[in-house]
């Protein structure tokens, strides 16, 4: 299994299907993420993030499908492997929590049997081994006396606690992926630290590699190691985190960088308002010709509204996609 | 939580039923079938004969007693019958939707344009008198409100963002079904189930009445009333205490569903507490 990357996606094509016509709601995506690395996926709300992990899981349904493209998980293809196939890999090797932890719990079954579930389902574990599990599952997300906890229905938890339970059912049956999708967007700012820093903990030990998903650049390169910006269904920019923050490349990178508050600047102190990037993400039917983000790029010339520009590999590492990037 | 008096008294009536029915055999007077005697034939209430005597002689308190054997046989085992089809159709046709839909919502049309009890007769005639008869009949004939429920509740219920974490987490469609839609869709269908059952009661007591129920001289309610048809002036207690048998359960199982909807009923949770 080693030599290869843990998953590797090229050239996918997401299809919309408007009934009419097809269009591609993404495409050209590609990256690859490494056993235990931390990968993070940035950019509007609108743009392709979700249906990305959605494809990635074999979870794209109608209007929308895979059009094109590969995607390799320890290096055999899994795009076009049966349902069977792909729901043994899902909540097993590749587990996903989502941003609503409010509503991705089963409202009428206690959250021990709900972790249980998992090592029912994917390890053939009897229930009393199972529930046993769940126990220690809870435990392993900090939640305080777990064996009392597991009895508990959904609603008696705060909305921070049900994240931890989301989490220990994603990393029950020790899946070598987890993908991460705006997990702390619905719960407020000291939570979001907290939940944050047990995931990466709790991947860190196990060796699970994180696939994180936010339009918060700042909360993705805190957590990720490599950063790729994605813009109107295109990954924009692709580098390592740290880069990404010292010297962004394109124009789109550079407006988002721009926008984040910093310690101590003025903005953060409330005193100036952040800046921000003019302008909307067009829709999926309304994508401009040649380079997407021309309609708001102040440095847009002709060739970048006529054609799209292809990716240019950076020195430094990563790539950038636009023909004008610093 | 305040108990409210349609789920007091509805599960107090049908709690009453089912007891004189498991105990029959202690609380009866005589044996409902053997002990005739035309010596006492038609007697009318009495202290000797609690609810009078028939024709024969049978005393009409110990039929009654077990009378609510085969009413409450029929009523629960063929409500849960089609309980078990109403969900098992209703559920996947909602959850896959597609042309599957397409024919449970076909047949449901059917059942529902049919009269269940025309449906039921029909069934009778094909397999004759008796119990068995009698549970499949009215077993397969009332499922489509069930079915209607249960197929609008998966409709709804599958958006949920739980039941989407499940076919993430790598759940099969049978199990995301049993786990995550039925539970949360079994209060409802627990109300019309308790009613059903006060329609099967009713039903038993029409087919029986017709002739077409458990086969005499064993007794149920339908079958005594049937029997006392022709002494209604002249015996009116033959028809009186197998009615009130009847009446009384049918509307403590009406109030009784009654009131689980109402504690059931997660609007009306939410504005209680
Ligand atoms: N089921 C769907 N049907 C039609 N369009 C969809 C569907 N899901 C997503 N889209 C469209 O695909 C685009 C990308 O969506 P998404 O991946 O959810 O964005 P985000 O980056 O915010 O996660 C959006 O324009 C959205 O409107
Ligand atoms: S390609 Fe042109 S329009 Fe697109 S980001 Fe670069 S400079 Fe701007
Ligand atoms: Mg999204």
């Amino acid at each position: 299994m080693t030599g290869f990357p843990l998953i590797e996606v090229e050239d996918l094509r997401i299809d919309l299907d408007d009934g009419s016509r097809r269009v591609a709601a993404a495409e050209g995506i590609s990256f690859s993420i490494s056993r235990g690395e931390t990968f993070g996926l940035v950019g509007e709300s609108g743009c392709g993030k979700s249906i990305t992990a959605l494809a990635l899981i074999g979870l794209l349904r109608s209007p929308l499908s895979i059009g094109g493209g590969v995607i390799r998980f320890e290096g055999r293809e899994i795009q076009n492997l049966s349902a069977a196939k792909q729901r043994e890999l899902r909540g097993n090797r590749i587990a996903m929590i989502f941003q609503e932890p409010m509503t991705a719990l089963n409202p009428v079954s206690p959250v021990g049997r709900q972790i249980a579930e998992m090592f029912v389902l994917h390890k053939g574990k009897s229930w009393r081994e199972a529930n046993q599990l769940a126990v220690e599952a809870l435990s392993s997300v900090r939640v305080p006396a777990p064996e009392r906890r597991v009895n508990d229905y959904p609603h008696q938890l705060s909305g921070g606690m049900r994240q931890r339970v989301m989490i220990a059912i994603a990393l029950a049956c020790g899946p070598d992926l987890l993908i991460a999708d705006e997990p702390t967007t619905a719960l407020d700012v000291t939570v979001q630290a907290e939940i944050i820093e047990l995931m990466r903990n709790l991947c860190a030990e196990r060796g699970t590699a994180i696939l994180m998903i936010s339009h918060d650049l700042g909360l993705v390169a805190n957590v990720c190691r490599r950063v790729a910006v994605m813009y109107a269904g295109r990954i924009v920019e692709e580098r390592g985190s740290a880069d990404i923050f010292r010297a962004p490349s394109h124009p789109y990178t550079q407006g988002l960088v721009a926008s984040l508050p910093r310690l101590g600047s003025r903005a953060a102190l409330g005193r100036t308002r952040l800046k921000e990037i003019a302008g909307v993400v067009p829709a999926i039917t309304a994508f401009p010709d040649g380079c997407r983000f021309n309609p708001r790029c102040a440095q847009a010339t002709d060739i970048c509204r006529a054609v799209a520009p292809q990716t240019d590999v950076l020195e430094a590492g990563g790539f950038v996609r636009c023909y004008h990037h610093a | 939580m305040k108990l409210r008096a349609n789920l007091v008294i509805g599960g107090a009536l049908f709690g009453l039923a089912i007891i004189v029915g498991l105990l029959a055999p202690w609380l009866a007077h005589t044996d409902p079938v053997l002990d005739a005697n035309l010596m006492n034939a038609e007697e009318p209430p009495s202290w000797t004969w609690w609810f009078g005597t028939d024709g024969q002689g049978r005393d009409i308190y110990s039929r009654v007693l077990y009378g609510a054997r085969v009413s409450l046989t029929v009523g629960i085992v063929s409500q849960l019958i089609n309980s078990v089809i109403g969900v098992a159709l209703g559920l996947s046709a909602g959850y896959f939707g597609g042309w599957w839909d397409d024919v449970v919502n076909a047949l449901t049309n059917l059942m529902l344009a049919i009269p269940s009890l025309i449906f039921a007769l029909a069934i009778m005639a094909v397999l004759g008198p008796g119990l068995t008869s009698l549970l499949i009949a009215l077993g397969l004939t009332n499922w489509s409100f069930t079915c209607r429920l249960a197929r609008a509740s998966a409709l709804s219920l599958r958006n949920q963002g739980y039941v989407q974490a499940a076919t993430v987490l790598g759940y099969g469609d049978l199990r995301i079904m049993i786990t995550q839609l039925l539970p949360n869709m079994l209060g409802p269908i627990v109300v019309i189930g308790t009613l059903g059952m006060g329609s099967a009661v009713l039903s038993e007591a029409a087919l029986s009445f017709l002739g077409l129920g458990v086969r005499p001289p064993f007794p149920s309610w339908g079958s005594m009333l049937s029997e006392a048809r022709d002494q209604i002036t002249t015996a009116p207690w033959l028809s009186l205490f197998p009615g009130l048998a009847i009446f009384l359960t049918v509307l403590g199982l009406n109030l009784l569903g009654d009131g689980l909807r109402d504690i059931l009923d997660p609007q009306s949770r939410s504005r209680r507490t």
